[in-house]
């Protein structure tokens, strides 16, 4: 197909040929065509099938707001869905296709859904699919999907990367139109740093579509001057392809520039960005959008808007018909008429719903006086049109405008509510703007050149950008309107949302069943709800609802306007953070290490931990694990706990400081020893545990577990600026700086004692459970020495800055290959836990209190500390309360189940006789049967009870006995000897 | 949001961590008679204000500054950020 449309003028590239595809078909274009524009230079005015009728349909618009021509661009893991046609820059090769349809475009076998349309009015949903209900998921809801909707994804991940990225400028300006190119020149003169955003990827806004003049020049020309002397300024960055889609708190500015959308590929580059401008000002010179008129079947092929008709023919040299007609209730569509007389198209009619003179001279049309259109006819593209006194006009394109309704949508982004005007017939912006924002030009009401010129000027003076230059000439040219939203004779449907077909009758459906309140409006006829956000579709079907009830326009009020102003990509909105990258990951020192000796890894809060270690011919993570704890409290084990955060505390308070954020006392902490600590929430629920070492006089280092470590620095934060301000303590984290180890098992003394330099003393009664000393290891390098056990083993941790983990870890096994060292990981760890009694995670759960964790008695009352008060509650000490203890299988082959709740022999398994839960289970390879911690009423008390252990998750249960939760050696020898 | 830190100057809001009302600095005495009162007030009852509110913030990604800000909580126009020890100081707060 060639170009038939194509006519004369306009700012594209003729000397250069490009071919794209539609539907398969091969069409030609030009580079600054649109995809809209060369579909129609290329005579395609069918591109789609409407959401919910199947109806077909052509291009509406010539911009961002259109609602009907939703493509496919490109094709497999590229291909996106939904794109507007309008908007899409037209390159070599692009390949696009239609959506919504079953079969071809042409005969779209869903189509019969239009004649269903009576059945399919407003709310249909909600009336029609209510029973059977079971029939709502597997039947409805299926077969609804398969016949609405748009465009489908390829569910293959998307190949191209999207970026994020920060800009600071003094102003921004929003649109690149007369009033906004205005603004961005006068204040870049006076030396501001100046962004200007817009969303068209050739800069001039209305100016690129009109033949108005400045100075005396094409509109375009000085357009492409101001922006050729912009682009020269080093205090200015240009950013076309840019939508600034929100604005938010203190001048802040979302905008997503289109990278690479308009190549054939992004050769590697981000496809797009997203922006977060930080703005001192903002001139918002958005321009304004044309509204239509609703009138019998006015949804076919070929009626258009009158603005985008002229756009098509000025600034993409194509005529959208060979015939069209003008239907008209402003001053503003006779411009459309004349355009195209001038351009050689013939205009039959021009028909004016005003009873008033024709505005300018349009050569061989006829003006209809106070007439509308009320019918069309034309399958599958628009034949003939029929007015209201009967007259029968055959076009092939029909240019609508019923008045232009500025862009406020920003100004609203925070709370604002746009105000009414009546000469205009349109919301403007209100007084509550985004502060820091200026409006000006068309977006502002300005619906004059001469006036956004002039609005321009005044915004950027306004803001104390001040240019001596004078204002450039231009008229002001006609722009009376008179308001008409509906023509009431039209016997057909008239459509006012396209794209979700939303029609005057389904607004008047919706008044009648009391959905009257705009919010209820568009939530039940989906009005405005589609990805163009009803932009064309809104202020006209306010209109219809303010007739219904009488009210006017204003009082009928709009929908809230929210962010983003034209659809952003969720890619976009990802950026770099997807796949691997959506939440970093943190690495312990002896990684490398780990990763070569076989370890598979588990996310322990943000870091990889080794989970275990397999060997050759282990079946399961089960065999790995069960080795690891035995080696371990056979020999000597070695783990990386890295993870656990390190807090240091110095300074002359720091005793002081930790005997108040901690629940039992520090005070009398001797230097070179360790003590467990237990810190509360203020409301007395147990927050964390760790153990602090006192290593000088002032000196002190805190450990808190792997998953509270940011949050316990917090508070401890908190307590030192907040709380106790003149306490003389100071914080560092350093859990990144040292790496450390567990060494355990009866082995772990000879193991250090190779490791560790001869000078320091490691027998037990000069380095004691408890203990703690800074040492020397390898010949000279320093590093910290804990005796403190989580595994009931003879054990210490020894820290080395972090440098050296990985080489430490590698120190420490080749030490201990002569005691058959085993590396374990975070499995053998919780087994050994378990097997000791220890509380963790599952323990320390937010709901627990010292008293139930058998840990009350060392909340001491002898000082203030945090949540000393509110632990001594009535309720939390009650002597009901669940207590920790451990539990085993009658039946020592079954398996504990974690969660299960205890019941008493005999009552059945409900709420009420609940009598606490199972927290912890592992498999003990050391007693060879399942064990596991848990929490009971009087747990303490009841030694030796039977109890049943259900799980109605699992569908299971089974019978266990109460047991102490010291599993292995509950006196202690083995740590202190 | 923007927090325009007495020491840094303006920071990203994105850069802090929000805490709640400011009235967390008053922390009663356990000693009092009404102590447990006191603390139950403290803990769980909080004024929610659309309007002007002083709030703490803590710039977690920067210097570690615990701030009062206040915020109007319906336009967020920020009209005072201290530093939470002055505050303290000032409210009474020392050892």
């Amino acid at each position: 197909m060639s170009q038939i449309h194509r006519i004369g003028g306009g700012l594209i590239d003729r000397a250069t040929e490009i071919t794209f595809t539609f539907n398969g078909k091969a069409m030609r274009g030009h580079p600054g065509d649109t995809l809209a524009s060369a579909l129609l230079a290329n005579g395609q005015r069918l591109v789609g099938r409407s959401f919910k009728y199947h109806r077909p349909r052509g291009i509406f618009t010539a911009g961002s707001e259109e609602p009907n021509a939703l493509v496919e661009l490109r094709k497999g893991a590229a291909q996106e869905p939904n794109t507007r046609a309008t908007v899409a820059e037209l390159f070599d090769g692009l390949e696009a296709r239609s959506q919504n349809h079953r079969g071809s475009l042409e005969f779209d076998l869903m189509a019969v859904t239009d004649l269903l349309s009576p059945f399919l009015s407003a709310g249909f949903y909600y009336k029609t699919f209510m029973w059977p209900r079971a029939f709502w998921e597997k039947l409805y809801e299926p077969a609804i999907r398969a016949s609405a909707g748009l465009g489908r994804l390829t569910m293959e991940e998307d190949p191209d990367t999207y970026d994020k990225g920060y800009l600071h400028c003094d102003l921004l300006v929003i649109g690149a139109g007369p009033s906004g190119l205005m603004a961005a020149r006068t204040a870049a003169r006076a030396g501001a740093r100046v962004i200007v955003a817009d969303e068209d990827f050739v800069m001039g806004g209305r100016l690129n579509a009109e033949t108005l003049e400045v100075n005396g020049r094409p509109g375009a020309d000085w357009a492409a001057g101001v922006v050729a002397e912009l682009a020269a300024m080093e205090n200015v960055r240009l950013m076309p392809r840019s939508t600034v889609y929100g604005a938010y708190d203190h001048g802040t500015y979302g905008v997503l520039e289109r990278c690479t959308d308009h190549l054939a590929t992004s050769g590697g580059k981000p496809r797009q960005v997203l922006w977060r401008v930080y703005s001192r000002h903002a001139v918002l010179a958005a321009g304004a959008t044309e509204r239509p008129i609703a009138f019998g079947n006015n949804d076919r092929p070929g009626v258009m808007l009158a603005g985008a008709v002229r756009a098509y023919a000025n600034r993409w040299g194509v005529a959208p018909g060979r015939r069209v007609a003008v239907f008209t209730n402003n001053d503003d569509g006779w411009r459309t008429a004349a355009d195209l007389a001038a351009k050689g198209i013939e205009v039959p009619a021009v028909i004016d719903t005003r009873d008033a003179p024709a505005v300018c001279d349009v050569p061989g049309a006829r003006h209809v006086r106070g007439a509308s259109v009320m019918d069309t006819r034309g399958r599958k593209g628009l034949r003939q049109i029929t007015l209201t006194d009967g007259q029968m006009i055959d076009v092939d394109c029909l240019a609508v405008s019923g008045g232009w309704n500025p862009n406020v949508h920003l100004t609203c982004h925070q709370r604002g509510r746009p105000a009414w005007r009546d000469d205009l017939a349109a919301f403007v912006p209100g007084r509550d703007l985004p502060p820091g924002m200026v409006v000006a030009g068309a977006a502002n009401g300005a619906m004059t050149l001469a006036l956004a010129l002039r609005e321009g000027f005044a915004a950027a003076e306004a803001l104390g950008y001040a240019d001596k230059s004078d204002l450039p000439r231009a008229e002001d040219e006609p722009r009376e309107c008179a308001p008409v939203w509906h023509v009431p004779q039209s016997r057909a449907r008239a459509w006012l949302d396209l794209q979700n077909d939303v029609t005057v009758k389904d607004v008047k459906q919706a008044h009648q069943e009391g959905f009257r309140a705009v919010e209820h409006l568009k939530r039940y006829t989906t009005l405005g709800m589609a990805t163009d956000q009803g932009k064309t579709a809104n202020i006209p079907a306010l209109a219809i609802m303010a007739d219904c009830t009488g009210r006017t326009i204003p009082e009928t009020g709009t929908t809230i306007f929210r962010p983003p102003y034209t659809p952003v990509p969720i890619g976009a909105l990802a950026g770099r953070a997807r796949g691997r990258d959506f939440r970093p990951y943190r690495l312990t020192p002896s990684h490398r290490w780990a990763e070569a000796h076989g370890a598979s890894f588990v996310e322990v809060g943000n870091w990889l931990r080794a989970q275990w270690f397999a060997r050759e011919g282990e079946q399961g993570w089960r065999d790995s694990v069960d080795r690891e704890v035995l080696m371990t409290r056979g020999s000597v084990g070695i783990c990386d706990v890295t993870t656990l955060g390190k807090i240091d505390i110095q300074g002359r308070d720091a005793g002081e400081f930790l005997n108040r954020v901690y629940c039992n006392g520090f005070a009398t902490l001797a230097v070179g020893k360790v003590r467990y600590g237990l810190m509360l929430r203020e409301d007395g629920i147990a927050y964390d545990d760790g153990t602090t070492a006192r290593l000088g006089e002032n000196h002190y280092v805190m450990t808190t577990t792997t998953a509270n470590a940011v949050t316990v620095f917090r508070r401890l934060e908190f307590a030192r600026q907040c709380l106790w301000p003149d306490l003389d303590v100071h914080l560092i984290s350093t859990t990144d700086g040292w790496a450390q180890f567990a060494v355990a098992g009866p082995n772990a003394r000879k193991l250090l004692r190779k490791v560790v330099d001869t000078e320091h003393d490691l027998s037990n009664e000069a380095f004691p459970f408890m203990a703690c000393a800074e040492v020397t290891v390898c010949g000279g390098m320093p590093a910290r020495l804990f005796r403190i056990s989580f595994s009931g083993e003879l054990a210490y941790e020894v820290a080395v800055p972090a440098r050296y983990g990985n080489a430490m870890m590698g120190v420490l096994m080749e030490a201990g290959a002569e005691f058959d060292a085993v590396p374990y990981g975070t499995e053998a760890l919780g087994v050994m836990r378990i097997e000791k009694g220890h509380a963790a995670g599952n323990e320390l759960n937010g709901q627990t209190t010292a008293h139930n964790l058998g840990m009350g008695r060392m909340v001491s009352q002898k000082k203030d500390c945090i949540g000393n008060v509110l632990s001594q509650r009535p309720e939390m000490l009650h002597e009901d309360a669940v207590k920790l203890v451990g539990f085993r299988p009658v039946d020592r082959a079954t398996g504990l189940i974690a969660g299960s709740h205890f019941i008493r022999q005999g009552d059945a398994a409900t709420m009420e006789n609940d009598q606490g839960w199972m927290s912890s289970v592992a498999y003990s390879p050391s007693l060879g049967h399942s064990i596991g911690l848990g929490f009971l009423k009087r747990g303490d008390a009841r030694m030796g009870e039977i109890l049943r252990a259900v799980s109605p998750v699992h569908g299971r249960e089974m019978e266990v006995e109460v047991v102490s939760a010291h599993f292995i050696n509950p006196d202690g020898e083995r740590l202190r000897g | 949001m923007i927090i325009n830190h007495p020491l840094l100057g303006p920071r990203d809001a994105a850069e802090f961590v929000y805490l709640g009302d400011a009235a967390l600095i008053d922390r009663p005495d356990w000693q009092a008679e009404d102590a447990a009162e006191a603390f139950h007030a403290y803990g769980y009852l909080r004024d929610n204000p659309a309007g002007v509110h002083r709030e703490l913030w803590y710039h977690e990604q920067g210097d570690r500054s615990w701030l009062v800000v206040t915020r109007d909580t319906v336009s967020h126009e920020i009209t005072a950020v201290e530093l939470a020890r002055d505050v303290a100081r000032a409210r009474g707060r020392g050892r």
